[in-house]
């Protein structure tokens, strides 16, 4: 069978590689010329997608915990799942999570992935000691902010295309409950938005769900929420049970499905302004990992996410014409993420600049890609980039005008004779 | 915390199993041939639940070593879960008899001549369970196993009749009869899938049953009610199937 990205689009027959020992995975490298590895396949697009895919996910022990530092050593393949379920019961959790927890820390890194508290602690990245890195040749780097500094610049967020990442040294924050504490603003317009995030910006975690159908006076009205762990000293987490969506759904549904959350999120859960509510850690960080299979709602035929980011002086005016070309066309979710970012990290291709970033799912039809094009214009009019962990369409010309170290990162591939290995059809596309 | 000893640590099942208990609390004893192959696996709980695990070497064939190897544990375990077995080559066994032997001794014989050793121990101070895994191939004799299945029937016995002796010392006695299972026994083999458990399962199901003091169960449960259907086969009828 072959391996689909969460967008289930596109399809390629593909070959799945396992492996057993490094030795194993040594000679796989040898036998293969095109090559990519894979972790839970939550990346939207075809960064994950080639002839030939490694499975990381079953390498997934863990080797070591210093308790006094709070330094977890574990292989790639391991689940933020399975951390999250072993180590908040001892009060300890990840620095960084993005809105699933059933990733690899292989795809965490090589996404260089965030979460809602961007604007305090960077991307994954940062909270990354050190990890070993395979070459093409089977030789394995030691890599680290210091420790052949250009390896991890490029691994972080190079999307596979330097290697397979072994196993990684992390740094987990302590914690003292399994609960957060989190405050709900709902916000009447764009502005009001953008005001709520510079308010609240020195708070731990915050991220708002922005209505990208309403127009006009209501443009960019949202439902924010900030928040942190409780203190309340309880630490008894029992991971929770999820909701399986067993078939895909019909076309026609997912628009009601989404406008739909979104209505009951913002007229009744969120009837006051501003109110406050404790709730299970699960259900702040990962609301749509409670759905299994979400994916499914989307259709046979598949669905994009497009996530871009602006940066700050420009975010108010391009957001504005990003959401207006939306809202008229009604192709996409109703329900979309909107998050304010802190500075950049020097990785060569991590996503996340000084700014703001939009998410939002599109299902697959005809006209599509000429909408998002037609976007693309928009965010390159306003200096903004594309986050390649959810892409499976951009042009290559719109990419490189947003990742301006792209031949830092081209050069390094070369130079290690990556490009001749490790390739996706993310790769082939963009000429990475 | 109290100890678990897990009988042939090594297999996919037992592994699922140390992972259960681990994360219920318990500290861990593995037992195994060749068991430093086992250090990776241990580590890896030990990380994740901060237990105790103690690799162990033991050769379940090597009767006259069971005695000393149960004495040399410094902690005396509040439970032990056997999971050795050797499935073999049933046409090899029927004309080997060496491979007969080892099929029954691995699945009968050694696990008796241990089990007898902890028995003992736990009946005289009165507290303990004792998990033994079986097989639905016990319940019935078919061409393509039978020696395996014999000696799988033999253990079931075994364990009922402990069952029925250690019932007044309060230890339990616990008889596990899986299915098909997806583990390194059945890689080769095509098993239907719906009818296929994972290892997982096999371990929520034995804990679920040892907590709520069952005595036999089948893993998943829908093979009791298939095996009901099997035994109801008359003999002649039984007999001209091929199975
Ligand atoms: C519901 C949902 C919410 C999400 N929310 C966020 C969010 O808030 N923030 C965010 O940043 N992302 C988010 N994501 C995206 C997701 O975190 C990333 O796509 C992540 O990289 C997926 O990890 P994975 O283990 O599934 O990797 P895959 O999807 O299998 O692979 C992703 C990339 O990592 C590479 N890779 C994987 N393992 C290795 C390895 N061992 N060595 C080298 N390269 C490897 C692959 O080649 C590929 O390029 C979300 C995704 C979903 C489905
Ligand atoms: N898989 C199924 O479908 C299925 C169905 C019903 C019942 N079962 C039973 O479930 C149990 C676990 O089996 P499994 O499926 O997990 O298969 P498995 O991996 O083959 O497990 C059998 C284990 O027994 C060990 N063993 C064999 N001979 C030994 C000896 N002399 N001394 C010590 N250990 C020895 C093996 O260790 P080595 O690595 O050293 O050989 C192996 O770890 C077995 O009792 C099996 O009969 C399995």
């Amino acid at each position: 069978m072959s391996i689909n990205s969460w967008g289930n689009y596109p399809k390629i027959n593909n070959n799945s590689i396992k492996f057993n020992t490094i030795d194993d995975l040594k000679n796989q490298l040898k036998n293969h010329s095109e090559i990519i590895a894979c972790g839970n396949n939550r990346s939207y697009g075809d960064s994950a997608l080639s002839n030939n895919i490694i499975q990381v996910k079953p390498f997934n022990k863990f080797l070591d915990f210093d308790q006094k530092a709070g330094v977890l050593h574990i292989q790639a393949g391991v689940l933020l799942a399975d951390i999250i379920k072993y180590f908040v019961p001892r009060g300890w959790f990840l620095k960084i999570v993005p809105g699933t927890k059933f990733i690899t820390i292989g795809g965490a890194i090589a996404s260089d992935v965030h979460g809602k508290n961007h604007h305090i602690d960077g991307c994954f990245s940062e909270s990354t000691l050190e990890f070993s890195l395979m070459l093409p040749d089977g030789q394995i780097k030691l890599c680290s902010p210091s420790k052949n500094q250009d390896l991890f610049r490029a691994t972080c967020g190079g999307m596979g295309l330097t290697g397979v990442i072994l196993d990684a040294k992390i740094s987990l924050r302590k914690i003292n409950s399994k609960f957060i504490s989190q405050t709900t603003i709902k916000t009447e317009n764009l502005e009001d938005t953008f005001a709520a995030f510079e308010k609240y910006n020195s708070e731990k975690y915050n991220f708002a769900w922005i209505d990208c159908f309403a127009r006009g006076k209501n443009l960019g009205r949202s439902i924010m929420t900030i928040g942190d762990f409780a203190d309340d000293g309880q630490l008894d987490y029992i991971p929770s049970q999820k909701i399986n969506i067993p078939f895909f759904l019909p076309n026609f549904t997912i628009n009601k499905f989404t406008a739909g959350m979104f209505n009951k999120l913002y007229y009744y859960q969120t009837k006051q302004q501003i109110s406050h509510q404790k709730l299970d850690l699960d259900a702040y960080f990962f609301p749509l990992d409670g759905i299994d299979n979400l994916n499914r709602v989307w259709g046979k035929s598949g669905f994009l996410q497009y996530q871009c980011i602006l940066p700050k002086e420009t975010a108010f005016v391009g957001l504005t014409e990003l959401i207006e070309c939306i809202s008229r066309t009604k192709l996409g979710s109703h329900l979309s993420v909107l998050k304010k970012h802190g500075k950049a990290n020097e990785n060569y291709l991590s996503f996340p600049l000084e700014g703001y970033s939009l998410a939002l799912d599109f299902k697959m039809n005809n006209g599509l890609f000429k909408h998002l094009d037609h976007l693309d214009q928009i965010l390159q009019k306003y200096g903004g980039r594309i986050y390649l962990t959810k892409d499976a369409r951009v042009s290559k010309q719109v990419f490189e005008r947003g990742y301006p170290n792209i031949e830092k990162f081209r050069e390094l591939r070369k130079k290690y004779k990556m490009s001749q290995k490790f390739n996706s059809l993310q790769s082939h596309r963009l000429g990475l | 915390m109290p100890y678990l000893l897990i009988i042939g640590a090594k297999s996919d099942i037992a592994k699922a199993i140390a992972n259960k208990y681990a994360e219920n609390g318990y500290d861990l004893y593995l037992a195994a041939r060749n068991s430093k192959e086992l250090e990776t696996f241990a580590q890896d709980i030990r990380v994740k639940t901060d237990k105790k695990v103690e690799c162990l070497e033991l050769d379940i064939l090597d009767f006259a070593s069971h005695q000393d190897f149960y004495n040399n544990l410094n902690e005396k375990p509040e439970g032990v879960a056997s999971a050795v077995g050797y499935l073999g080559d049933q046409t090899e066994s029927q004309k080997e008899f060496n491979e007969a032997q080892t099929i029954i001794n691995t699945n009968y014989t050694g696990v008796v001549s241990l089990l007898n050793v902890i028995a003992s121990n736990f009946e005289a101070r009165k507290s303990g369970f004792i998990i033994g895994i079986s097989s639905v191939a016990g319940e019935r004799g078919r061409q393509s196993n039978y020696t395996y299945g014999s000696a799988k029937a033999a253990l079931s016995a075994y364990l009922s009749g402990l069952r029925n002796r250690l019932t007044a010392s309060n230890v339990a006695v616990i008889t596990v009869k899986p299915g098909f299972v997806d583990t390194q026994m059945t890689e080769d083999m095509d098993l239907p899938k719906a009818l296929t458990a994972t290892p997982q399962q096999v371990a929520d199901d034995v804990y679920n049953a040892q907590v709520n003091g069952k005595n036999i169960i089948y893993t998943r449960w829908f093979w009791k009610w298939i095996m009901l259907i099997i035994k109801t086969i008359p003999e002649w009828k039984f007999k001209q199937l091929k199975l």
